[in-house]
């Protein structure tokens, strides 16, 4: 294993910063969309409801197939990885920001109109940093599911980890498979890991002192 | 209680600006009958207008339609001489003081940026903000250096309504509305938070409307009184005065509730009614000669002054006579009020000390003369009569509804205002 890692490390550290690096960029993108489709709908029940419908039959899709299925349009590469991890990055923090959003006490968005907030400084002043322990929340669940998924995108040549996975589970039995996907598996564990460690700091440094607990 | 709102003095000068809400409708889709219902409202300028009513009843919805937090389906509504019904209601609402229950503060701001929120939208600069910010944290007598920086929920209720109560009125807005603001406090705050919302009423002078359902409160702190039931439909528009001596149907009696004459009490103060004379002897001088100034006098009582003029024993004829000279040894139990005291005050010290009078006494306690249970009598007497007598005043109706006014009172515009002064 210490043989396997020696000689690897440049490739090992390349594909942790790949993946690390994808799964960031696909939790940002992912935010800024569940945000704005929090923002369209969070005021309607109904629409809400859809919201929320549609988030839970989208976490039952096999990630695995939906990779498979996105070759076609996207083809072959990071396309196709960084569209399936985005779609899931998406589901848990829009399902939490609805859920922030919607929990707000409403006495305080009345008393914002009632000030003459115009109806998107209320969101962006009050509603969205009251909501944002809870987005933040769903933005943590997010990172621990896609760092998983992004391993999965390896199976359309995608960047990250997952290849060391793909390819010692493809010659399992011979030399160094069962490292490779260890390396892959702790690697992705250990990104994981750090990563929650990094949204926590960053709760920290975002949420409003006056609703920390 | 506090002072009555009509006999306080004006200090300030009149910041506010009168409302008019014409013939203002709101019709809920889905709903057969309308929740406010052609309600024609004249709110005078630098007033307390309370309204009342059961719950449901459409006065929290003709509230927030003078800010157009609610938007009304039929009506204007009139600010000072500009017909607002049609401006961007956020525009209008920066004009608009507003305070909800609990202050409605965000929880994510400190206090100075709660109560900075409207300025920074008026575009006010930095120095400007702060210095407002300080000033008003005074005038809700809260230290600013301890308070500025802290979040609302390092507050106490009353202290977030107090805050509240500040970011409302941080752009010197014309209007206050306020949606039962003393609703979730304890009795005892609440009644500290009445007690200095007139006080700053005082100081500032703007039109405000509030909302509650406590008559209490509406006529401790009322300048006029609007009595609502179902749809909005004013039932009464008057002073706590007449409301009280002249219910104008049985449901306002129910709505007032027990004891309307003793809360006719709290409406008036021991300095506002005749005292009566009595005999005033000064500690030290001899028992012979008190007796023969209350015979002169034809009282049956002395009260004993000590060097300060203040009242140490009130003596009756048959104690005098065991006395040889007078001491200013206090007399225990003694029943005395100040002239700042309501009637409600001096009748209870009447009747805990069963002597069926007090003796009054103004600033440094000094004696100013006695009450009795029949001044007392006599004052309530004359406020229903002058209460029953004054009429006119703003007008309140519903678009399809008789004059809400008792018939069989005269129409005298303006003459329950000339009284409001000469107390």
């Amino acid at each position: 294993m210490a043989d396997f890692l020696g000689s690897r490390f440049d490739q090992i550290a390349f594909a942790s910063w790949q993946h690390l690096s994808l799964v960031v960029q696909c939790l940002l993108l992912a935010t800024a969309i569940a945000i704005a489709v929090a923002a369209v709908v969070y005021r309607s029940r109904p629409l809400s409801s859809v919201a929320n419908t549609v988030t839970a039959i989208g976490l039952t899709i096999p990630a695995f197939a939906l990779v498979g299925l996105l070759v076609a349009p996207f083809g072959f590469g990071v396309p196709p990885a960084l569209a399936v991890v985005t779609f899931f990055a998406i589901l848990p923090i829009l399902r939490n920001a609805i859920v922030g959003l919607t929990g707000i006490n409403q006495s305080v968005v009345e008393s914002a109109r009632g000030l003459g907030m115009s109806r998107s400084s209320i969101f962006l002043r009050v509603e969205l940093p009251l909501a944002w322990p809870v987005i933040l929340g769903g933005i943590r669940v997010s990172a621990q599911m896609v760092m998983g998924i992004a391993a999965i995108a390896a199976y359309v040549l995608g960047p990250g980890l997952g290849g060391f996975i793909f390819s010692g589970l493809s010659r399992l039995g011979g030399a160094n498979s069962l490292e490779s996907v260890l390396t892959g598996v702790i690697g992705v564990v250990v990104l994981a890991l750090l990563l929650d460690l990094l949204l926590v700091g960053l709760g920290r440094l975002t949420t409003p002192r006056g609703i920390r607990v | 209680m506090s002072e009555s709102a009509v006999s306080r003095p004006s200090t300030g000068t009149i910041s506010g600006k009168s409302i008019v809400l014409d013939n203002v409708t709101k019709q809920y889709p889905g709903q057969s009958s309308p929740a406010v219902d052609g309600v024609t409202l004249e709110i005078p300028a630098g007033k307390i207008v309370m309204l009342v009513g059961p719950s449901g009843c459409g006065k929290t919805t003709t509230l927030k339609m003078i800010n157009r937090l609610i938007e009304p389906t039929k009506g204007r509504i009139v600010l000072g001489d500009e017909d607002v019904t049609s401006i961007g209601g956020d525009e209008l609402r920066r004009r608009i003081g507003y305070v909800i229950q609990a202050g409605g503060l965000f929880p994510h701001m400190t206090v100075a940026a709660n109560i900075a929120i409207v300025p920074k939208m008026l575009g006010w600069d930095k120095g400007r903000i702060a210095a407002r910010v300080d000033e008003l944290l005074e005038l809700v007598s809260l230290d600013p250096a301890q308070y500025r920086d802290r979040f609302p929920k390092e507050l106490s209720g009353g202290q977030q309504q107090r805050v509240g109560v500040a970011r409302a009125l941080a752009a010197d807005p014309p209007v206050l509305l306020m949606d039962e603001p003393f609703g979730a406090v304890d009795p005892i705050t609440r009644q500290r938070l009445q007690d200095e919302l007139l006080s700053i009423q005082e100081e500032v002078q703007k039109t405000i409307v509030i909302v509650t359902h406590d008559f209490d409160e509406a006529v401790k702190l009322g300048d006029w009184i609007v009595v609502f039931t179902e749809g909005a439909r004013i039932v009464q528009y008057d002073t706590p005065e007449r409301i009280l001596a002249e219910p104008a149907n049985a449901f306002v009696e129910n709505f007032i509730g027990s004891g309307a004459g003793l809360k006719q009490l709290t409406l008036r103060r021991v300095g506002e009614v005749t005292l009566a004379d009595a005999v005033t002897v000064h500690a030290g001088e001899a028992a012979a000669s008190a007796i023969e100034k209350m015979e002169r006098a034809d009282h049956n009582h002395v009260v004993v002054l000590d060097d300060r003029e203040r009242p140490v024993q009130w003596l009756s004829r048959r104690q005098l006579a065991r006395l040889d000279t007078l001491t200013d040894v206090p007399e225990d139990k003694l029943p005395v009020v100040g002239q700042g005291a309501t009637l409600n005050d001096a009748l209870d010290t009447m009747l805990v000390s069963s002597a069926g009078a007090a003796l009054v006494t103004g600033r440094r306690d000094v004696f100013l003369g006695v009450i009795t249970v029949e001044t007392v009598m006599d004052a309530i007497t004359a406020a229903r009569a002058s209460a029953a007598a004054s009429i006119g005043g703003p007008v309140g109706t519903n678009s399809d509804a008789i004059p809400t006014v008792a018939p069989d009172a005269p129409t005298s515009a303006g003459s329950s205002m000339s009284q409001a002064h000469d107390d």
